[in-house]
């Protein structure tokens, strides 16, 4: 689970480039700036839940 | 014909700048004392040789190696897309080549980073206390060194693409960054999360069932006067990033000074009140971790906003640091005993995204959010990939035994004060 969230931070980032990219007006680019954010933070989200479910027994 | 004489103010902007990065390296020796003050005293002498050994490796890797990619030449590698250069990688002689001969401006820029690089290497140190070996140390503050530091320093320092936003697509001034928050503490602070992640929490930390075990910093005036000292070290840091990075005149250094002074005590004052509200006393290491939050903060705004946006800006970064302090390690299970990611990661990113909201440029916060999230979904997996890695060649935590025995004892063969009574861990349950 740890590495499904490191792998949708990457989406999240090129989506941010894609808003600069696809979108001259300054309203869109940011919304769309921000959902890749926003896409940023579940992922990492799903990786600290991995993290949790994961820190288990080892180190106790 | 005789040669032009130099113009005096430039010569005077470039003692200044050589001046500041002198004493820049204060800011180095307070995170390394805090560091080691958050510790257990069983931990301590490891710790300060660990920062050492770090600080002596990151720069020598960056001096040969990495150094290249950060450079800024004529020649950099650069892409098309969609019409648009994307310049992502220096394309400097290795090894120092020709160095000797740089211009001054590119020497005193080589400083910059080296203390940068440096700094950014500790970071993830201090969030490993009491399990982070000194040879996976000095290994991971290779790779970053080599790997990750070269291409954000390039990007954001070096005329990279970042740097390009505002020429490219009319966002600001670029992504700024003069004291370094996202190029050092946000990539520091990150790092130290890859590191907590793969390495795991100290041993007793979790326990079954309960709460959390605290384990309270063995030294807190080392921690407190850790913090002194980073003020120093940090307000000649941004006075020299504004020089170098936001081309400021030295006229404009006095704001950036009281700025990040307005900055580190507005932190300050929040987390001392936070701590005393929650807990009916203030807490030392907390409020600690919210002096550094608000330096932290400082290293993104002080060179771009107006005193009382960085008084604000401290302000919140004070506020909100010992509250994620708290929820990573009550909440979500990640044993970091300096903070970092709170401090570093968290505050940093505050500070960036301040730094585009009180900006009067158009644009600029835009600028700043394609910053962000290129150090979010693009320098953490990579991070955490290349440490994934190194893991599996050389294990970032010491072995059972030698945890149990203190990393002083493991792995240096003595304390480092031998002449106090050990008393018996009550964590290991």
């Amino acid at each position: 689970m740890k590495y499904a969230g490191l792998l949708v931070m990457p989406a999240g980032f090129l989506l941010s480039i894609a808003a600069i990219l696809l979108f001259p007006a300054p309203a869109p680019r940011t919304a769309f700036a921000l959902c890749g954010l926003a896409v940023e933070a579940m992922g990492l989200v799903v990786a600290v839940r991995g993290h949790m479910q994961s820190r288990g027994d080892t180190y106790q | 014909m005789t040669q032009p004489a130099p113009s005096p103010m430039i010569e005077t902007t470039f003692a200044l700048t050589l001046l500041l990065l002198l004493v820049a390296p204060l800011a180095i020796a307070g995170v390394a004392l805090i560091n080691t003050g958050l510790g257990r005293s069983r931990s301590a002498a490891q710790s300060l040789l660990g920062c050492l050994a770090i600080l002596s490796t990151s720069v020598l890797a960056f001096a040969l190696v990495g150094a290249a990619f950060a450079a800024s030449t004529g020649a950099d590698h650069v892409f098309h897309l969609f019409g648009k250069p994307w310049n992502w990688a220096g394309a400097g002689p290795l090894f120092l080549g020709g160095f000797a001969a740089a211009p001054a401006r590119t020497q005193l820029a080589m400083l910059f980073e080296l203390l940068a690089v440096a700094l950014v290497a500790i970071i993830p140190w201090g969030s490993g206390a009491d399990r982070f070996r000194i040879p996976a140390g000095t290994a991971s503050a290779v790779l970053l060194a080599i790997l990750v530091f070269p291409l954000l320093a390039h990007w954001t320092w070096g005329g990279g693409w970042l740097a390009q936003l505002g020429v490219n697509f009319s966002l600001g001034a670029g992504f700024l960054d003069g004291g370094g928050a996202g190029t050092v503490h946000v990539l520091g602070g990150l790092s130290a999360l890859a590191v907590v992640w793969i390495a795991g929490p100290r041993k007793g930390k979790f326990p079954r069932e309960g709460l959390s075990t605290a384990m309270p910093a063995h030294n807190a005036i080392y921690v407190l006067f850790g913090c002194l000292l980073a003020l120093v070290g940090w307000l000649a840091w941004n006075m020299a990033g504004s020089i170098l990075w936001l081309n400021a005149a030295p006229t404009a250094l006095p704001l950036t000074a009281i700025n990040t002074l307005l900055c580190a005590a507005a932190a300050l004052v929040a987390t001392f009140t936070v701590t005393r509200v929650r807990f009916g006393k203030p807490d030392a290491s907390l409020c600690a971790n919210g002096w550094l939050a608000g330096l932290v903060t400082s290293s993104a705004c002080a060179g771009l906003v107006p005193p009382l946006a960085a008084l604000f800006a401290g302000l919140v970064a004070g506020v909100i640091t010992p509250l994620l302090v708290e929820l990573f390690e009550l909440a979500l299970s990640i044993d970091d005993p300096s903070g970092a990611i709170s401090v570093h990661a968290a505050a940093g990113l505050w500070g960036l995204a301040a730094a585009g909201l009180f900006s009067p440029q158009q644009g600029q916060f835009l600028a700043q959010l394609i910053g962000i999230t290129t150090l979010l979904g693009f320098f953490l997996p990579l991070i955490y990939l290349i440490f994934k890695i190194l893991n599996r060649v050389l294990p970032l935590r010491v072995d059972p035994d030698g945890e149990r025995l203190g990393m002083d004892l493991h792995e240096l063969g003595g304390g480092a004060y031998p002449e106090f009574v050990v008393h018996r861990d009550e964590s290991y349950r």
